[in-house]
């Protein structure tokens, strides 16, 4: 069991929760996840930790509501429980000195970034993100980012901030100036453009998969990618990969898997439920 | 009376009883075999008490009963048995939790037919007493009357010990702990606990009512249950050195094995544990009351012969496949399955192609399996494992058109404790390397039993391993030396 100890709407289809797990935030690393169950006839989904708090004893994490679980989870409220949470998962993001290195996040795949931003900065390194969004009012974390980060560089498509563009175009400025690491996080085709950007300049960039899951230890083999035209379990090989090794076409055809049961699942849930508040 | 009269008198008691020996087993009711296929309700009803009692008159009492020694966990039986002729059936279930905890899932699960029975003397001649069946009898049978079995714990030593892993090995090395006065906390890794007793074995062979009675009874005893804890992610095994007195390692064998053949990524091709794991675990057959989807496959086929092939072949026509088929790559003498799950799985109608072996799984051009192909075999010399070698024929190939596959082929090491827990010491296949005596690995303190140590086995083996170790684990911690082990000349093992 673990308590909701703050929930923040973020975007109207983005929310930020703390949760009251103690042992998790002692021992839980950046790059790792965690599993989440909401009630007895729920199923697991793995995400991605977004803060690590051992002082206060809590994990953030940040979801979007894309079907029944994530969309019932934001219908939750502080002082409620999730019925399981097990981590720490995944290998942790390996961090050392490595120079300058550029985050790059799409979407809600800035939350995870910004341990891993964090570890990297207190390793010595000097750390610039690009976070991008279709326009301004979708940008996430970008105080926290500003605050950890030597330099953020923001873009939307719309142009409302930032540089007008996806993140690849500003990536690409940055790859000129001299990067030694990219770690990309976000939908996988995101991670997949970042990726072919960054190939030319043959920067190494590691990206976080995010198959789908079940146990997550490893016992079941749903999280099966192919890296490296080799079989890998996201959730103890990974999350984190070399992203030029990386068969995204697989990647993205295994998350489909469930689209039908998916579909009937949210609409189900939204003909049972009132309308949101 | 001198020895030698003394064997003779038994020796005629015998004479006497074997006359009255009954040929075959009393017959165990099943559902129907079409109907079954359609739910998940249990396969083997069970005996009624006056099938029972007809079952156990067929035991011939031996005075040196040799079925005993072929039980790994060395069950009472003939005390057992002679209980049930009593009508002591809550009796018998209590003699039998002297040595087996879970005669409830035991008698439903474990291969008799390799152990008790096969030693069996009346089997010599016909079918053995069907010790199995009655096992189950008298468990089903105390948990009906819902009197619950009270163990006479011994005074708190004052000693901790951490179990990793609530699965057969970890239930059993914790309850004999419990009862021996230690305290004992057991992590369990999902949200549930039993390991394969949960999210492994189904509901149509071990229903999951049945688990939870027997977790219950353990935290009666006074075990802590932590789920959702991995040790090696949130504690290291060197962690709980540092707060207990000891630890057991029963985490099983965890990694499903893949053929690595073309199209193994396909969509619509599951692990055995996968599949197993939405079923049983997350109870995918009631989607959508319960969350976890499953791909229901019209066509489907399984890949292997073991206990969890069949379990899967069978589990797959229970969610409406109209043709389930294993694809075995020995003939059927070589299936490692249970011959009474084969022959229920036959009697549900599934395909058996053997003497077959996948090549490569097709795409249907958009991700998703469309067909199977495979070779045909023929049994060679026999291998390391003594089996005969399958070796395909060449231009044999053909294909199985599905819409499903399901690798049941085995598992591999799970790699979380191993690459977290320094100087554990492994051997090649990445399995924790134990004393055969007493589950001691490499570091003191630290032991292991089960599917951890040998791979992939039975409930029952790793129940064993579980008692084994729990009898060091207290002799290590009580300061008690090893009792003195065979001689070169052969000298009997003491009983633990």
């Amino acid at each position: 069991m673990a308590k909701i100890l703050e929930k923040r709407k973020v975007r109207p289809d983005v929310y930020y929760i703390r949760l009251d797990t103690p042992d998790i935030a002692e021992h839980a690393k950046p790059g790792q996840f965690v599993i989440i169950r909401i009630h007895k006839n729920g199923e697991r989904i793995p995400i991605s930790l977004a803060d690590i708090d051992p002082e206060r004893g809590s994990i953030s994490l940040m979801y979007m509501t894309v079907g029944k679980t994530s969309t019932e989870l934001s219908t939750l409220e502080v002082g409620d429980e999730i019925k399981d949470v097990v981590g720490p998962l995944g290998k942790p993001s390996h961090i050392e000195k490595f120079g300058r290195v550029a985050l790059v996040g799409g979407g809600f795949g800035v939350a995870p970034l910004y341990p891993i931003a964090k570890a990297l900065k207190a390793a010595g390194n000097e750390v610039v993100t690009v976070m991008g969004a279709r326009n301004e009012d979708l940008l996430l974390y970008e105080n926290e980012m500003a605050a950890t980060c030597d330099e953020v560089l923001i873009t939307t498509d719309d142009g409302s901030k930032g540089i007008k563009g996806v993140v690849t175009i500003a990536l690409e400025e940055e790859l000129k100036k001299g990067i030694d690491l990219v770690i990309a996080i976000g939908p996988a085709i995101m991670m997949k453009f970042v990726c072919k950007t960054t190939e030319p300049h043959k920067v190494k960039t590691w990206v976080s998969l995010n198959p789908i899951m079940v146990d997550g230890t490893g016992m079941c083999g749903a999280c099966r990618v192919s890296v490296g035209g080799q079989t890998k379990f996201g959730c103890i090989d990974g999350p984190e990969f070399d992203g030029h090794e990386v068969d995204w076409d697989l990647l993205m055809s295994r998350q489909q898997m469930y689209l039908k049961e998916e579909k009937e699942a949210m609409e189900l849930y939204e003909c049972n439920c009132a309308p949101a508040s | 009376m001198s020895e030698n009269e003394e064997q003779s008198e038994e020796k005629q008691e015998v004479k006497r009883e074997r006359r009255k020996l009954i040929p075959d087993k009393v017959a165990m009711p099943h559902q129907d075999p079409i109907e079954r296929g359609k739910n998940f309700d249990e396969v083997a009803l069970g005996y009624t008490v006056e099938q029972a009692l007809e079952e156990a008159e067929r035991c011939i009492l031996c005075p040196k009963p040799p079925c005993i020694k072929g039980c790994p966990v060395e069950v009472p039986i003939r005390e057992f048995i002679e209980l049930i002729r009593d009508n002591d059936f809550v009796g018998a279930s209590r003699k039998i939790k002297e040595t087996n905890l879970l005669p409830a899932v035991c008698g439903r699960v474990c291969p008799q037919e390799d152990q008790c029975e096969k030693v069996c003397v009346v089997g010599k001649k016909f079918e053995p007493v069907s010790i199995g069946r009655l096992e189950r009898f008298a468990a089903d049978y105390e948990r009906e009357t819902g009197e619950k079995a009270v163990f006479k714990l011994a005074e708190s030593t004052g000693k901790r010990v951490a179990v990793v892993g609530s699965g057969p090995a970890g239930i059993t090395a914790a309850a004999e702990l419990a009862k021996l006065g230690h305290s004992v906390t057991m992590y369990e890794a999902l949200h549930e606990p039993g390991g394969v007793l949960i999210y492994g074995i189904p509901e149509f062979r071990l229903p999951k009512a049945i688990v939870a009675d027997e977790i219950r009874a353990l935290e009666d005893m006074g075990v802590e249950i932590k789920t959702n804890v991995v040790i090696g992610k949130l504690f290291t095994i060197a962690d709980l050195k540092a707060e207990f007195d000891a630890v057991f390692i029963g985490t099983g064998a965890g990694l499903p094995m893949f053929m690595n053949i073309d199209g193994e990524n396909l969509n619509g091709v599951y692990s055995a544990n996968e599949f197993l794991s939405r079923t049983n675990l997350m109870k995918a057959y009631e989607f959508p009351e319960f969350d976890t989807p499953i791909k229901v496959g019209k066509k489907v086929t399984v890949v292997g012969g073991g206990n969890v092939a069949m379990d899967s072949v069978r589990t797959a026509l229970r969610l409406g496949a109209e043709e389930a088929t294993i694809v075995y790559r020995r003939s059927e003498e070589e299936l490692p399955a249970r011959i009474e799950e084969v022959h229920h799985a036959k009697e549900e109608q599934i395909k058996f192609d053997l003497l077959t072996s996948p090549i490569r799984i097709i795409d249907n051009g958009e991700g998703w399996v469309k067909a199977i192909e495979c070779i045909r075999m023929e049994l060679g010399e026999p291998d390391d494992s003594g089996r005969r070698r399958p070796i395909p024929i060449e231009g044999s190939e053909f294909q199985i058109p599905c819409d499903l596959v399901i690798m049941a082929i085995g598992t591999n090491s799970n790699p979380i404790i191993p690459e977290t827990t320094k100087d554990l010491e492994l051997n090649k296949w990445g399995y924790i390397v134990t004393d055969e005596n007493t589950g001691k690995t490499s570091i003191e303190g630290v032991y292991a039993g089960g599917d951890i140590v040998t791979g992939s086995a039975t409930v029952i083996l790793a129940m064993g391993a579980g008692r084994k170790s729990a009898n060091a684990v207290h002799r290590f911690l009580m300061g008690i030396p090893e009792p003195e082990l065979e001689t070169e000349e052969g000298k009997e093992q003491p009983v633990n």
